[in-house]
């Protein structure tokens, strides 16, 4: 095969992917593995690295993978990363690690998402001892929130002898991981449920069910509950909607009402209580990740779905990958319309969604094309569920339980960017709660981050 | 888990149970509600705290039988757990922010309906406790129906009950008694209603009415409960709201209850869902007889 062209990886059929939930792709094989990684040229000064957020060492643990010794490069993906089963699944590689890869210029850039895949794969299959932890050195920190960016912190902490506890309102672990994206593209027992079981190896403890600023605040945190220092990676859930008429009418969810019904709740299984509603034709108001993630998991519940944007598709803010993936789905993409109203009848049930059509106008601040309204060319988009996707901010439960913790006007945590430290002492933030909703591997970051910050302070006192 | 330590049956379907979770029984106020569910594979199910004692870490909850969250609930015993209980959620009632020599000076009344009597219990209990003396109006389907009619009065609280009935007590709706005791020269400064959509919705309009400062609960469907989906958004004086953190309890005459009874029922057809399952079960087992 020619150096330029990538090795492809296994994928469901889109026809029969529409119908299950299942992961759509499958992977590389072993042999796959090392054809993909025998393309890299192993540079000296990898660009790719510079653009990983997380600064793996790229070429060494390719360089493994030609050999076929997968082992030693998990060991080198392990030393920067806690997730990599989750990120080789759903990072941005494009814009990432392979939108940097000096193959890129002339054919297709290595596969590093697929190939750190395969090895976080494998070493789940075949445990290989990473996680060396250092004696428990009697601190104690805590962790509110346990998606990307609490997980890592908390993993970094446990290695370095600190006795660290989690606590995470929902019932699940995993943030965004368990209830936002869905099974058919990152398995949940398998990928998920394994990595937080490594960090219970680790000694971490995971106390599910607690809300802080509700069941405990984080004062009591530090002050009877005896932590050192605490880490706020609380995220941004709280779903935001467009203010148009009809939008409380039954049928109208927001994607994280929808999402988590049927990702944490499990509703796509029989035998699990939670209900969802989908019926037979909805549309998705959006073009993000999330927004791709709704109209696949609608499709899968079998409704004709339509994904309705107002900027063009160059715009679409999703990755490139879901974007073709919903499209190989049959999602019907309504680019260029704006919803402008929902119709609703005379029990509250939506009967329709009225858009307007737009078109592009001059660049506004973010660089993209503004779209404008296409004066009297209002239509009727006759659908019964709309799903609204429109972006999400921090949530305010722990700002306003804790005094003094600085926000800006987006309701974010205001953190140092190299430490996170907040602008209460000993409290640190990072991930979606600090940057807006952002994605897991800049999460990770954040909490990877933190946890040094932390470690400096608090290895400098004495208990 | 979090275990049954009590269970008592109060009413044709109202369950009362103790549950052992000792951080939410500590932290919770009146007006609260947690989250529990069953299993691996249950709801996240909404129930306003009853009561709660620090000391024994145990918080209080009543439920009535409605679906088949509940009604499998209701099969729990005593030293069975719940997988989840998750609070206390939502806002505290108002008046724990008010001064307790105003609240004194004040006369307040509780409207209490079926199974929202139940969420009245702590508010009724805080109050008397410190000295602030209260109305109890409660109300409900028949004399068998009446839940915690001894324990408030065993507060101090003067209690009036009344039945759709007549069966026990008096025959009418809680409006009947609240407009008789306002009729007759009860000065309420303030009424707090919880109870079924319509029992609220028809006190808010005789308050307001009577121009009287009226609270209610509301309990809309509900996933997470802090926040993050928005199945509970309710219109409170034409803004969006969602009821687990910002209520659930509001201001009686800004609600629109209408809007919240429609999504109330959202998921009426899906509650089938369950007991469809259970009867294909039971087809397949039942008539075929192990045919194969
Ligand atoms: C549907 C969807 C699809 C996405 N797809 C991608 C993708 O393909 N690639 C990508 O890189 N990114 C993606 N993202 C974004 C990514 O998931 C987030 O940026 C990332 O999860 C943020 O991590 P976090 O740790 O900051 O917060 P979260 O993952 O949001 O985790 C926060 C956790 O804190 C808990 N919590 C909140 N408040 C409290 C409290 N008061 N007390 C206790 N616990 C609390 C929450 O319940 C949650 O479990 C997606 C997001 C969504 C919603
Ligand atoms: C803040 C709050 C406090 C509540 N407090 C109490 C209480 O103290 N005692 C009590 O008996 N009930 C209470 N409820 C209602 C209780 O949650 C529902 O009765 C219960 O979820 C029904 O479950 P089911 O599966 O048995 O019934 P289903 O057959 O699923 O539904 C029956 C009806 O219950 C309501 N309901 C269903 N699912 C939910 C849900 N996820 N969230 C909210 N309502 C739902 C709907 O109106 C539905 O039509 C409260 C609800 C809220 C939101
Ligand atoms: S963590 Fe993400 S950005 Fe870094 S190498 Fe892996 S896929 Fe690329
Ligand atoms: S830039 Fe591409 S070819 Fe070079 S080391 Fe990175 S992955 Fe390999
Ligand atoms: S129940 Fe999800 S936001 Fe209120
Ligand atoms: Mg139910």
């Amino acid at each position: 095969m020619s150096k330029a062209v990538r090795v492809p990886v296994r994928e469901q059929c889109p026809r029969e992917r529409v119908s299950n939930f299942s992961e759509v792709c499958l992977g590389y094989s072993l042999e796959e593995a090392v054809a993909e990684a025998a393309r890299c040229l192993g540079c000296k000064n990898a660009k790719c690295i510079g653009d990983c957020p997380v600064a793996i060492d790229i070429p060494a643990f390719i360089s493994h993978v030609k050999k076929g010794d997968i082992a030693e490069a998990a060991k080198v993906i392990a030393q920067a990363s806690a997730l990599p089963a989750v990120c080789g699944r759903v990072c941005p590689q494009e814009s990432q690690c392979e939108g940097k890869c000096i193959l890129g210029i002339k054919g297709d850039a290595v596969a590093i998402g697929k190939l750190e895949r395969f090895v976080a794969d494998w070493a789940r299959e075949n445990p290989v001892d990473i996680a060396e932890a250092a004696p428990q050195n009697g601190k104690k920190v805590a962790v509110i929130g346990s998606g990307p960016a609490g997980l890592t912190c908390a993993g970094d902490l446990a290695r370095k002898g600190y006795a660290v506890t989690i606590f995470e309102a929902l019932h699940e672990p995993g943030g965004v991981l368990v209830y936002g994206i869905p099974e058919f593209r990152l398995p949940k027992d398998t990928v998920v449920k394994s990595e937080i079981a490594n960090l219970k190896k680790m000694g971490v403890q995971i106390e599910t069910n607690v809300v802080i600023g509700k069941t405990l605040t984080i004062d009591q945190l530090l002050g009877e509950e005896g932590f050192d220092a605490v880490f706020i990676g609380s995220g941004a859930g709280l779903p935001k909607f467009m203010g148009i008429a009809g939008e409380n009418a039954n049928g109208v969810f927001s994607a994280n009402e929808f999402l988590t019904r049927n990702n944490l709740m499990k509703a796509f299984k029989e035998e699990y209580s939670t209900p969802i509603k989908v019926g037979e034709k909805v549309a998705v108001v959006g073009g993000g990740n999330v927004a791709m993630d709704a109209a696949r998991t609608a499709a899968r519940l079998g409704a004709e779905t339509h994904i309705v944007y107002r900027r063009s598709e160059a715009e679409l803010p999703a990755r490139v990958e879901e974007v073709h993936h919903a499209k190989e789905e049959g999602i019907i993409f309504d680019v260029l319309t704006n919803p402008v109203e929902i119709l609703v009848d005379d029990k509250g049930w939506v009967t329709g969604l009225k858009c307007i059509r737009m078109e592009l106008g001059e660049p506004d601040a973010s660089g993209r094309r503004k779209p404008v309204e296409v004066p009297s060319s209002e239509f009727v988009m006759v659908v019964d569920t709309v799903i609204m996707s429109l972006g999400t901010s921090p949530n305010p439960l722990i700002s306003s339980t804790t005094q003094g913790l600085e926000i800006n006007k987006w309701q974010c945590i205001v953190a140092d960017e190299e430490s996170g430290l907040t602008s209460r002492k000993r409290v640190y933030a990072g991930g979606d709660a600090v940057t807006g909703a952002a994605t897991v591997i800049l999460a990770m970051g954040a909490g990877k981050k933190a946890a040094k910050a932390i470690d400096e302070m608090l290895s400098g006192e004495t208990r | 888990m979090y275990q049954i330590v009590a269970k008592r049956q109060l009413a044709p379907q109202i369950y009362l149970m103790d549950v052992a979770a000792p951080r939410v029984a500590k932290s919770a106020k009146p007006g609260q509600f947690v989250i529990v569910k069953m299993d691996e594979k249950g709801e996240r199910i909404p129930l306003t705290i009853c009561d709660y004692d620090a000391a024994r870490g145990t918080v209080t909850i009543v439920f009535q039988t409605l679906g088949q969250s509940t009604m499998e609930m209701a099969s729990l015993e005593t030293g069975d757990s719940f997988s989840d209980f998750a609070g206390p959620l939502g806002e505290a009632s108002e008046f724990i922010h008010e001064d307790i020599e105003s609240l004194k000076e004040q006369r307040l009344v509780f409207v209490a309906g079926g199974v929202g009597t139940a969420p009245v219990y702590p508010q009724v209990k805080w109050l008397q406790q410190r000295g602030v003396q209260v109305d109890v109006i409660i109300g409900a389907r028949s004399g068998d129906h009446v839940i915690l009619e001894a324990e408030m009065k065993a507060l101090g609280a003067n209690v009036y009950v009344t039945t759709d009935d007549g069966s026990y007590s008096r025959k009418g709706l809680v409006t009947d008694v609240l407009k008789e005791l306002v009729d007759n020269g009860t000065r309420y400064d303030h009424v707090i209603a919880i109870g079924p959509m319509i029992m609220m919705k028809f006190v808010a309009r005789l308050t307001k009415e009577y121009n009287i400062r009226t609270t209610i609960s509301l309990n809309p469907i509900m996933v997470d409960g802090t926040g993050m989906c928005g199945a509970c958004r309710v219109s409170v004086g034409g803004e969006i709201k969602f009821a687990c953190v910002d209520g659930p309890e509001f201001d009686g005459h800004l609600v629109d209850f209408d809007e919240a009874m429609r999504r109330q029922a959202m998921y009426k057809s899906e509650e089938g869902k369950y007991l469809l399952a259970m009867e294909k079960n039971n087809h397949a087992g039942g008539c075929c007889g192990g045919a194969s």
